[in-house]
C-alpha cells in the first residue's frame, strides 16, 4: 500500500483560520492536510456565535444556501448596564435582509466549522480529526513535519500553517513569541440556552430567520474591561461574558459568577427565562492587539488566526473573520512558495505584507490604543454606567417637583459626581484610542 | 483467520435526541455520530486476533452513506477490508438487518463473526444473535473474554446469577461487552490509510418491514433539586424522607 | 388472545423477572389463555410453583441436553411448543438468557422481538409496545407484524403479582426430542456469585459508588450501607475502569440497566452515561461535595457533603431505626 509519507502543508487546528487555509490551498491543487485535536471539527469550539462572512462569501459564493447558518442579524444593540438598570441603543435596517445580510451571521460552531470542513474535504484537504500536534519537529532549524499524539506518529510537510487558537504552542516552541501574557488575554464563559422558535422570535421582535446581536458593557462584566453579549440562534440564546485576565484579577472575579450575574440582571433575564441551558463552555481570546503581535513567519511556518493574535477586540469583537482572512492570506503565500520552492522565513514574509494590506492589520492598528486606555482609566467602565443611569433615571422619575428644578438637581449632580470637564476629557480620550 | 465484524454508526453517547415533525424518527441533521461503543471492543477483539494468528479482518455495516463513516474508524484502527451493505428497510427491525447482512455474509469467507453486544441507538441487542440463526451459527452473546483454539472457542460471559463459561464450536457468532480489551485509537497512519481504501458495496433485499413505529416520545422528566442540607447534620432528614414522604424503607 | 410465557429458572429458581412476566402475560391475555412454559432439569417439578400466578396450563421440558441453558436448545424447544400451540404473543423476561434466547427465537420463526419492553397492548391485533431507545432518552411505541408477537420485558418494569395458592392449573410435560449435534454452543462451566448476594438489576435498592469514593478499600463503606437496608452495590464507570469494582457492577449505558425503588448515589457525578443507568428508578437520593453536580438535578434527596462522613452517618442512622 503506497502512503503519502508526506504533505506540502499541514495545517494545525480545523477553526475558521485553519479551513480557510486549506479550501484555499486545496483549490489550489497543494497537498494539505489538516490536523484536528477535536473529535469531530467544531467538537472543541466556542464562540459566541457571530461569523463574519466576507472571506466566506468570495470562498463558497453564496454559502449560506448550504451553510448550517443560525440567523442573519439584521438588529444591532448596544448597551450599558447599571446595577439594575440599562441604558441602550438598537439598530436595525431591512437592508440586512437581502444578500449578503451584511455578512453577519449567528452561528453554532460545533455544526458550522464541521460543515466547513467537509467544503475543504471536498475541494482535496485531507482532515484528520481526534489527532492532536504535541510537537513541531525540525533539522537545522527548519520545519519538518509534526508529532501527533494519541501515539506519536510522526508526519511530515514542507510547511506549516498554524492555526490552533488562542492557545497556541506552536508559535512559543518556535520562538515567535514568549509565554502568552495575561495582560493580554481575555477570558470568555458562554451557555446556549434552548428556546423555542417562537419565543425567541416574540422577545427579541424578530421576522423570520432575522436575528439579533447585543453587546453589553459596564455592570455586564461588572464594570471590567470586557463585555457581555446575547446572540440568537434559530432555537437558542448565545449568552456570555468576557473580561480580561488582569481586570477578572484586579477585582477579584470567577468568570461564572460574573456570568451568573449576568444573566439574572433584569435587562437580560426575561430574554432567556425558562431556557434550558445546552452546553457550557469556557475559552481564552487573544486581545494584545496590534502592539502585542507576534513574529507571523519563521521557516517553514505560518502563524494565522487567533494563534497569530489577530483579534480586533474593540465593540467590534470580530475574531472569525480575521481569521479566514489570515488564514486565505497565509495559503496564498504557501502557494507562492511553493512555485518558489522556497520556504523559508524570507519566502515566507510576504504574508506580512498581505496581512497589512488587508482589513485585518489596519483594523487592528486603528483599535490599538483601546486596550491600554481602558486598563489606565477603569473608571470608564465601572463608573460611568451607573452614573448615567442614575442620572437618567432621577430625570424620568415622575414627580411634583417642577421640572425646572428636577434639572438644576440634575445638573448639581453630574457636576458632582463627573463634571463636564473630566466627560469632555475622557470623551476626547475615547476619540483617540478610537483613531 | 477471516474475521467479520458487523458495526454501525451511532449519535454520540453525549447527545441529545430530539423527536422530529413527524414524531416517529429523530432529528438526525445535528447529532455527532461515532462508531457504536460495543463494536469498538469487537474490532479490537478481532485486531488481536488476527495480529496473533494471523489473517483478514472485513468490516461490515447496513445503513446509509453516512454510515460509512463507521467503516473508515474501523478501518483506521486496523481493519484490512470495509463492505457497505446497502438495503432500503427501517432500522426498528432488527430482523431486517440480520437478514440483509446475512446475504452478505453468505458469500463470504469467515471463521469467527464478532459483533458489539447492542447498538446503543435503538438498544436492541438482537442483531448479532438473529444472524447467527439466519447462518445456523451457533453464538455467544456478551463475552468478557475470548479464547480461540482451531475449530473452537471458549468465552466467559457474565448472567445475573454469576458467570457462564461457554465453549462453541466454529464459525460461530459472538457479541463483545465492555471489558473484553481495551479498545486502541487509530494511528494517524491508519486514519490516512482508511482515507484512501475502497470500501466495497452489496446491495442486499434485506427483508420486509415487520416492525412498524406508531410514535416516539420523551419520558417523564424527573424533577429533582432537593437538597436537604450539607454534611452529617442532613441525614436524619434524609432517614426521614426516604421513610415517611417517599416511604421506600 | 393467547399468550405463552417462557419462565426463566435456573437450578430450580425462577427469577423475579419471570413471574413479572407471567403476570403480564396474564394481563394481556385479556380473559384467553396462558401458556406457562419451564425449561430445565427438574422443570415438571418445579413448574408448580407457578400455579399461583394465574396461568390456564403449564408445560414442562426437561432432557438431559437441556440441563444447562443453550440458546440452540431452548430455542428449539421454545419453537416447537410455539407451533403447536400457535399463541398470539410469546413473552419472556429480558434477563441475559430472555435477551439471547429471544432473537434467536424470532429468527428461526421468522418474526421480529420487541426487546427489552417496559410496556404491552394490543393493537387489534398486533403486539404493540413501548420500549426505552437511546438509553432512556426517548420511549418509541413500536407493533410487530409478526404472528406471534414476540417481546421480552424489562425487569421491574411490571408489577408481580401476588400468587394465589387456590389457583391449580394443570402442569403437563411437553414432549420433545433434541440430539447433541443440534447445539454447538454450551456451558462448560458456571461460577456462581457469592452466596446471598443480592443482584443489580433484581435489587429493589441499590447502592452506587464512583470515583468520589478514591479506592476499592473505601468500597466497605458501601457495602456496609447496603447491607443494612438490604441492597445490592454498584458502580460508576470510573470506579470499574480504576478496578475498584468488576465490569459486572457497572450500571449506566455500557452497564447494567436497573429500576429500584431506591437508587443511593455516592460520590458519582451523573454523567449522562450513568443516568442512562438508573433514571428509571422510583426514588434517587445523591450524596456529593458539590453541589453543582448534575446528578443534583434528577435526585428526589440531595445531600451535599462528603461521603466518607455521611454514608457511615446514614448507615448508623438506618441501624438505629431498626
Ligand atoms: C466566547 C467567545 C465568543 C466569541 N465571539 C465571537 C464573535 O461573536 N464573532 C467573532 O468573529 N469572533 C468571536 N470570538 C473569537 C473567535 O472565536 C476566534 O477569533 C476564532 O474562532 C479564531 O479562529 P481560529 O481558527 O484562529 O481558532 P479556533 O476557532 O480557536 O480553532 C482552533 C482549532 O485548533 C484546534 N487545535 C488547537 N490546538 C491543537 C493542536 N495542538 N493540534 C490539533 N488541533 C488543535 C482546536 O481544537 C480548534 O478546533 C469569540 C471567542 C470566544 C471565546
Ligand atoms: C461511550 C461511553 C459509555 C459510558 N458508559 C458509562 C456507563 O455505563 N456508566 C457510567 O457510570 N459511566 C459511563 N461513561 C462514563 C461517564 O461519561 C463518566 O465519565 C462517569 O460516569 C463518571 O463517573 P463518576 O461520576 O464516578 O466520576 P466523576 O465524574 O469524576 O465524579 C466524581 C464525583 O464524586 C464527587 N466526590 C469526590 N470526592 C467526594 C467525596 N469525598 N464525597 C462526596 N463526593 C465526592 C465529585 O464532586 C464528583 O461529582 C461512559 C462514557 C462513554 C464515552
Ligand atoms: N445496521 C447494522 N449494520 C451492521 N451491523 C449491525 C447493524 N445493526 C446492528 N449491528 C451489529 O449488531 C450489534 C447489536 O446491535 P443491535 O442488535 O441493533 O443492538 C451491533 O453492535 C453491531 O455489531
Amino acid at each position: 500500500m503506497s502512503e503519502p509519507e508526506k504533505f506540502d502543508c499541514i495545517v494545525v487546528g480545523a477553526g475558521p483560520a485553519g479551513l480557510s487555509a486549506a479550501l484555499t490551498l486545496a483549490k489550489a491543487g497543494v497537498e494539505a492536510a489538516v490536523l484536528e485535536r477535536g473529535e469531530y471539527p467544531g467538537s472543541k469550539n466556542v464562540m459566541g456565535g457571530i461569523l463574519f462572512t466576507t472571506i466566506l462569501d468570495k470562498l463558497l459564493p453564496e454559502f449560506w444556501k448550504e451553510a448550517p447558518v443560525e440567523r442573519h442579524v439584521s438588529q444591532r444593540r448596544f448597551s450599558l448596564l447599571s446595577r439594575d438598570g440599562e441604558l441602550g441603543f438598537s439598530f436595525r435596517t431591512g437592508a440586512f435582509n437581502e444578500p449578503p445580510f451584511n455578512h453577519t451571521w449567528t452561528v453554532l460552531r460545533a455544526k458550522f466549522d464541521r460543515w466547513y470542513a467537509e467544503q475543504a474535504e471536498a475541494a482535496g484537504a485531507m482532515i484528520i480529526p481526534g489527532m492532536m500536534v504535541s510537537q513541531v519537529l525540525t533539522e537545522g532549524g527548519k520545519v519538518v513535519g509534526v508529532k501527533t499524539e494519541p501515539g506519536g506518529d510522526e508526519l511530515r510537510c514542507d510547511v506549516i500553517i498554524s492555526a490552533e487558537g488562542a492557545n497556541s504552542f506552536i508559535a512559543e516552541q518556535m520562538g515567535l513569541r514568549s509565554a502568552l501574557d495575561p495582560s493580554h488575554m481575555a477570558v470568555a464563559v458562554k451557555e446556549v440556552i434552548g428556546l423555542p422558535r417562537s419565543i425567541i422570535e416574540d422577545r427579541f421582535l424578530l421576522n423570520g430567520d432575522e436575528g439579533s446581536a447585543w453587546e453589553i458593557f459596564g455592570q455586564a462584566v461588572q464594570g471590567t474591561f470586557g463585555s457581555g453579549f446575547v446572540y440568537t440562534n434559530k432555537e437558542s440564546v448565545s449568552i456570555g461574558v468576557g473580561s480580561t485576565v488582569h481586570d477578572m484579577k484586579r477585582y477579584k472575579l470567577n468568570p461564572n459568577d460574573v456570568l451568573e450575574q449576568f444573566k439574572h440582571h433584569p435587562a437580560v433575564w426575561p430574554l432567556i427565562r425558562r431556557g434550558e441551558t445546552l452546553e457550557y463552555s469556557a475559552h481564552m481570546i487573544p486581545e494584545g492587539g496590534f502592539q502585542h503581535l507576534p513574529r507571523l513567519v519563521a521557516d517553514g511556518l505560518l502563524l494565522t488566526g487567533d494563534a497569530a493574535g489577530l483579534v480586533n477586540a474593540s465593540i467590534y469583537h470580530e475574531g472569525s473573520n480575521l481569521a479566514m482572512a489570515s488564514g486565505v492570506l497565509a495559503a496564498e503565500t504557501v502557494i507562492e512558495a511553493k512555485k518558489r520552492g522556497d520556504f523559508s522565513a524570507a519566502s515566507l514574509s510576504s504574508y506580512r505584507h498581505k496581512l497589512e494590506n488587508s482589513f485585518v492589520l489596519k483594523d487592528l492598528k486603528k483599535f490599538q490604543r483601546v486596550s491600554a486606555f481602558f486598563n489606565d482609566n477603569p473608571h470608564i467602565l465601572r463608573d460611568y454606567p451607573n452614573i448615567f443611569v442614575e442620572l437618567l433615571s432621577d430625570y424620568f422619575t415622575v414627580s411634583e417637583s417642577p421640572k425646572s428644578e428636577v434639572e438644576k438637581s440634575l445638573i448639581s449632580k453630574f457636576r458632582r459626581e463627573i463634571g463636564v470637564l473630566n466627560l469632555a476629557k475622557d470623551a476626547i480620550k475615547i476619540g483617540r484610542a478610537m483613531r | 483467520m477471516n474475521i467479520l465484524v458487523c458495526v454501525k454508526q451511532v449519535p454520540d453517547t453525549e447527545s441529545t435526541v430530539r423527536i422530529a415533525a413527524d414524531c416517529k424518527t429523530i432529528q438526525s441533521q445535528d447529532l455527532n455520530f461515532v462508531l457504536n461503543p460495543y463494536d469498538e471492543y469487537a474490532i479490537e477483539e478481532a485486531l488481536r486476533l488476527k495480529e496473533a494468528r494471523g489473517g483478514e479482518v472485513t468490516l461490515l455495516t447496513v445503513g446509509s452513506e453516512e454510515a460509512k463513516k463507521s467503516l473508515r474508524t474501523g478501518l483506521a484502527m486496523g481493519a484490512d477490508k470495509a463492505l457497505h451493505v446497502v438495503c432500503n428497510h427501517n432500522h426498528q427491525d432488527s430482523l431486517a438487518t440480520a437478514r440483509a447482512l446475512a446475504d452478505a455474509i453468505k458469500g463470504l469467507p469467515h471463521d469467527l463473526i464478532l459483533c458489539g453486544k447492542q447498538a446503543v441507538d435503538d438498544d436492541q441487542a438482537q442483531v448479532p444473535i438473529m444472524l447467527a440463526e439466519l447462518l445456523g451459527l451457533p453464538s455467544v452473546s456478551a463475552a468478557v473474554k475470548l479464547e480461540i483454539k482451531d475449530g473452537s472457542a471458549t468465552a466467559r460471559r457474565e448472567i445475573e446469577t454469576g458467570v457462564e463459561i461457554v465453549e462453541t464450536s466454529l464459525p460461530a457468532v459472538i457479541t463483545a461487552h465492555k471489558g473484553l480489551n481495551e479498545p486502541r485509537y487509530p494511528s494517524l497512519k491508519g486514519i490516512m490509510m482508511a482515507k484512501k481504501k475502497e470500501i466495497g458495496e452489496v446491495n442486499c433485499a434485506g427483508g420486509t418491514d415487520q416492525v412498524e413505529t406508531i410514535e416516539l416520545c420523551y419520558p417523564q422528566p424527573r424533577v429533582g433539586g432537593k437538597i436537604l442540607g450539607e454534611g452529617v447534620a442532613a441525614v436524619p432528614a434524609l432517614v426521614k424522607a426516604l421513610h415517611e414522604e417517599a416511604k421506600v424503607i | 388472545m393467547k399468550v405463552l410465557v417462557f419462565a426463566e429458572q435456573r437450578e430450580g429458581e425462577f427469577r423475579k423477572a419471570a413471574i413479572e412476566a407471567c403476570c403480564e402475560g396474564r394481563r394481556l391475555s385479556t380473559g384467553g389463555d396462558l401458556t406457562v412454559v419451564v425449561i430445565g432439569k427438574g422443570a415438571y417439578g418445579v413448574a408448580r410453583n407457578l400455579c399461583g400466578f394465574g396461568p390456564d396450563k403449564i408445560l414442562s421440558i426437561d432432557h438431559p441436553l437441556l440441563e444447562q441453558y443453550s440458546t440452540e436448545g431452548y430455542a428449539m424447544a421454545l419453537d416447537a411448543v410455539i407451533r403447536s400451540e400457535k399463541p398470539d404473543a410469546v413473552l419472556m423476561a429480558g434477563t441475559s438468557m430472555g435477551r439471547d434466547l429471544a432473537p434467536r427465537l424470532g429468527a428461526r420463526l421468522g418474526v421480529p422481538v420487541l426487546a427489552d419492553v417496559v410496556q404491552l397492548s394490543w393493537q387489534d391485533t398486533k403486539l404493540s409496545a413501548v420500549r426505552p431507545i437511546y438509553s432512556g432518552k426517548l420511549f418509541t411505541k413500536i407493533a410487530s407484524l409478526g404472528r406471534p408477537g414476540i417481546a421480552t420485558t424489562r425487569p421491574k418494569a411490571f408489577p408481580a403479582a401476588v400468587p394465589d395458592p387456590t389457583h391449580q392449573p394443570p402442569v403437563s410435560v411437553f414432549p420433545f426430542e433434541i440430539s447433541a449435534g443440534d447445539i454447538h454452543a454450551r456451558v462448560s462451566q458456571t461460577q456462581s456469585e457469592a452466596e446471598g448476594a443480592i443482584e443489580l438489576t433484581e435489587a429493589d435498592i441499590v447502592v452506587s459508588g464512583g470515583r468520589g469514593l478514591k479506592s476499592n478499600e473505601n468500597f466497605v463503606l458501601l457495602e456496609q450501607l447496603a447491607r443494612t437496608l438490604g441492597a445490592a452495590v454498584g458502580a460508576s464507570r470510573a470506579a470499574v475502569d480504576a478496578g475498584w469494582r468488576g465490569h459486572g457492577d457497572q450500571v449506566g449505558q455500557t452497564g447494567k440497566v436497573v429500576s429500584p425503588t431506591l437508587y443511593i448515589a455516592c460520590g458519582i457525578s451523573g454523567a449522562i452515561q450513568h443516568l442512562a443507568g438508573m433514571t428509571s428508578s422510583k426514588v434517587i437520593v445523591a450524596i456529593n461535595k458539590d453541589p453543582e453536580a448534575p446528578i443534583f438535578k434528577i435526585a428526589d434527596y440531595g445531600i451535599v457533603g462528603d461521603v466518607f462522613e455521611v454514608v457511615p452517618a446514614l448507615t448508623e442512622a438506618l441501624k438505629a431505626m431498626k
